[in-house]
């Protein structure tokens, strides 16, 4: 990919003498060439646009290095831009002082919710916290069961209820109730049911558990591999709640994760976290620079810009 | 509510979408300059069906009617006629709307086996209770095999699905080797009777190439206990994917070769256009499309229908 980027970069930027000046011109197949790794990389169409237009505000009037290839220079500049853009990092998450701190988790179907409240459970563990889990998906089956056996693996408490006649808003203050009587929990993790943003009623029931519960933070579970909707589901969810954090979820795999980029750019929410395989302790901090290399198909390009 | 009713109805917001692309973007009686061309491009990618596709839609639509006066029903023929060539291929989806079952191979001589995998969380374990309540409805007999016994309680899930639908399911507790699950599976369907046999699978992601290892011997085990089956392998794929799908086909066909893909999650604002890419690259057909958590969810994909359905 690096090569197939760096290859067209090569032949679009042809035209670029060393030492001359960068001007609107002389870049914009270059550019062409970026804007379609990207749109590869799946970020938005409207994001892609918008970058690129950034970027040739930015690069224009600038010098043709001499030390360096033209090609490199541009994918130099690109790449700094998309570590601005999905930067700077924020992995705290805004801990109470004292009391019982809430984090609520939300997301479309599947997107790894579950999975990863129960990292975070075993995160906060490690570090000395004392979380809880609140199981308040009663829609799909067996939801709970999953949470329960989670709950297990960490060693943590979860709170759970039958879920026929139940709701969600219930469980989830009866589940911050029995946190206070239990006496040592000072984190509560609320897992919801995956829902579709169009989906008003379960919209709604989201809006009513962050109206009643307070949570401190509020955090957006986002499949990597999501490609040209992720801003329309961020948007939604950002728009419902007011999101604090994302989590970015499967990025073990070969996905390049435009969507990163996308909802970072359309809520302006820090990605927190980013999830990197099934087991529970496969949670690592958000490291803009290594995403944007991922977007862009490129290993090590900070080496390669450093060296100018 | 007709199937087809239906599946227009799980499509109403993409119909919606393209429909408004078309008479919106394209004015009758302007001339069709490259900047139009361009904003339908843009549309079209964000279906997610990848530049690659897209640019081919747009070349078509440049080369017979750019620099010319818009005619509307025009345009939208050649967007019609193209997208149906992208998703028929050989033509081999052509299936009878009326019948639910006909996009699945059958064995003539006794059990059907069907083997369904896919990525971490896209819908397979849903959609295989889904295909059951399909199957149930048209009076076959249908017994679930638990396959994925990593994930939490994703044996309980489809033990609960089973329940709700009245079908037989076998289990082995978690952890043990799928492929055994899928063995004892064949042989409790074959010691029944049952018409279909369906294997849930953890899901996996299709780099993680011990994984993928796991799924072929999965394969392998059906194929020594029924001969020539799996007779589908169906890919799931989630309709908000990008262009990873692809990837995530190219590599599940290489350890199964998926016969078919179910689109799940196609009742949201995405498109799942990458299935297009999908199409064009390996011939990979969607077969089914899920439009909702629920049983009933699960509508057969016509490729006419889709694409009429666009444009209506
Ligand atoms: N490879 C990989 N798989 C993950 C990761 N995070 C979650 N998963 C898997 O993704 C699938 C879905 O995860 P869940 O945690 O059940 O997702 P959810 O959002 O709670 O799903 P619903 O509650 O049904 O909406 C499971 O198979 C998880 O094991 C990750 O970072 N990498
Ligand atoms: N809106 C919508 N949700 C769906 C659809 N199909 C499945 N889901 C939901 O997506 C989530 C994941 O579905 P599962 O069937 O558990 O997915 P899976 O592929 O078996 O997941 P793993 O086994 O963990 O890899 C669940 O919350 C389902 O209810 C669909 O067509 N539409
Ligand atoms: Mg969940
Ligand atoms: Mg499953």
């Amino acid at each position: 990919m690096f090569e197939g980027l760096t290859g067209n970069l090569k032949n679009a930027l042809s035209g670029l003498a060393r030492g001359g000046k960068l001007t609107e011109g002389n870049i914009k197949d270059g550019l062409r060439e970026v804007r379609q790794a990207l749109l590869e990389a799946d970020v938005n169409y409207e994001v892609a646009t918008k970058f690129i237009e950034r970027v040739t505000e930015q690069s224009v009037g600038e010098k043709v290095l001499k030390s360096i290839r033209p090609d490199e220079q541009i994918v130099g500049i690109v790449h700094q831009e998309l570590i601005n853009l999905m930067g700077p990092v924020e992995p705290d998450l805004a801990f109470k002082p004292s009391g019982i701190t809430i984090l609520m988790m939300c997301g479309l179907q599947g997107s790894g919710k579950t999975t990863t409240c129960g990292k975070l459970a075993r995160l906060l563990k490690e570090q000395g916290r004392k979380p809880m889990l609140v199981a308040a998906d009663l829609q799909r089956p067996a939801a709970i069961e999953q949470l329960k056996v989670i709950a297990g693996q960490v060693g943590v408490p979860a709170h759970t209820e039958a879920p026929e006649g139940n709701n969600a808003v219930k469980v989830c203050q009866n589940g911050l109730s029995q946190a206070k009587k239990l006496g040592n929990v000072d984190t509560v993790i609320l897992d919801t049911a995956g829902r579709l943003h169009v989906d008003e009623q379960l919209m709604q029931e989201l809006e009513q558990i962050e109206r009643k519960l307070q949570p401190d933070q509020v955090i957006f579970a986002c499949d990597a591999m999501t490609g040209q909707d992720a801003v329309n589901s961020a948007k939604a969810f950002n728009e419902a709640l007011e999101l604090d954090g994302v989590i970015l979820t499967k990025l073990d795999g070969d996905t390049r994760g435009g969507a990163a980029l996308s909802v970072k750019e359309v809520t302006g929410v820090p990605i927190k976290f980013i999830g990197v395989g099934e087991a529970l302790d496969r949670l690592e901090p958000f490291h803009p620079d290594r995403m944007a290399g991922r977007i862009l198909g490129m290993g090590d390009v900070v080496s390669l810009v450093e060296k100018a | 509510m007709g199937l087809f009713d239906r599946l227009k109805r799980g499509l109403q917001k993409t119909k919606e979408v393209m429909r408004t692309d078309v008479r919106d973007l394209f004015k009758a009686g302007e001339i069709l300059d490259d900047q139009k061309i361009e904003e339908f491009e843009a549309r079209l990618i964000k279906t997610d069906m990848g530049v690659a596709p897209a640019s081919e839609i747009c070349e078509e639509i440049r080369k017979k009617h750019g620099g010319r006066t818009v005619v509307l029903d025009d345009i939208e023929e050649t967007v019609k006629e193209k997208l149906r060539s992208l998703l028929e291929g050989e033509g081999d989806t052509k299936w009878d709307i009326a019948d639910p079952l006909s996009p699945l191979k059958k064995n003539p001589n006794g059990l059907t086996v069907i083997l369904v995998a896919g990525v971490n969380g896209v819908g397979k374990t849903t959609s295989i209770a889904k295909l059951a309540n399909l199957l149930l409805k048209q009076n076959k007999t249908v017994v679930l095999a638990a396959g994925d016994t990593f994930r939490a309680a994703a044996v309980e899930q489809l033990t609960m699905w089973a329940n709700r639908l009245g079908c037989e399911i076998v289990t082995r507790p978690d952890g043990t080797d799928p492929a055994s699950v899928a063995y004892s599976g064949c042989e409790s369907a074959l010691e029944s009777g049952a018409d279909y046999l369906i294997i849930d699978t953890a899901g996996r992601l299709q780099t993680h190439a011990n994984l993928m290892e796991e799924l072929e011997k999965i394969k392998r085990v059906i194929s020594k206990k029924v001969p020539e089956a799996p007779h589908e392998s169906l890919l799931v794929l989630d309709a908000t994917t990008g262009q990873n799908g692809v990837s995530q086909a190219e590599h599940f066909t290489k350890a199964i070769e998926c016969s078919g893909l179910i689109l799940a999650k196609l009742d949201g604002t995405a498109r799942g256009g990458v299935t297009v890419a999908i199409r064009q690259k390996m011939g990979i057909p969607v077969k089914y499309v899920g439009v909702g958590e629920q049983i009933d969810d699960l509508e057969l994909f016509n490729s006419q229908g889709f694409v009429d359905a666009l444009f209506e």
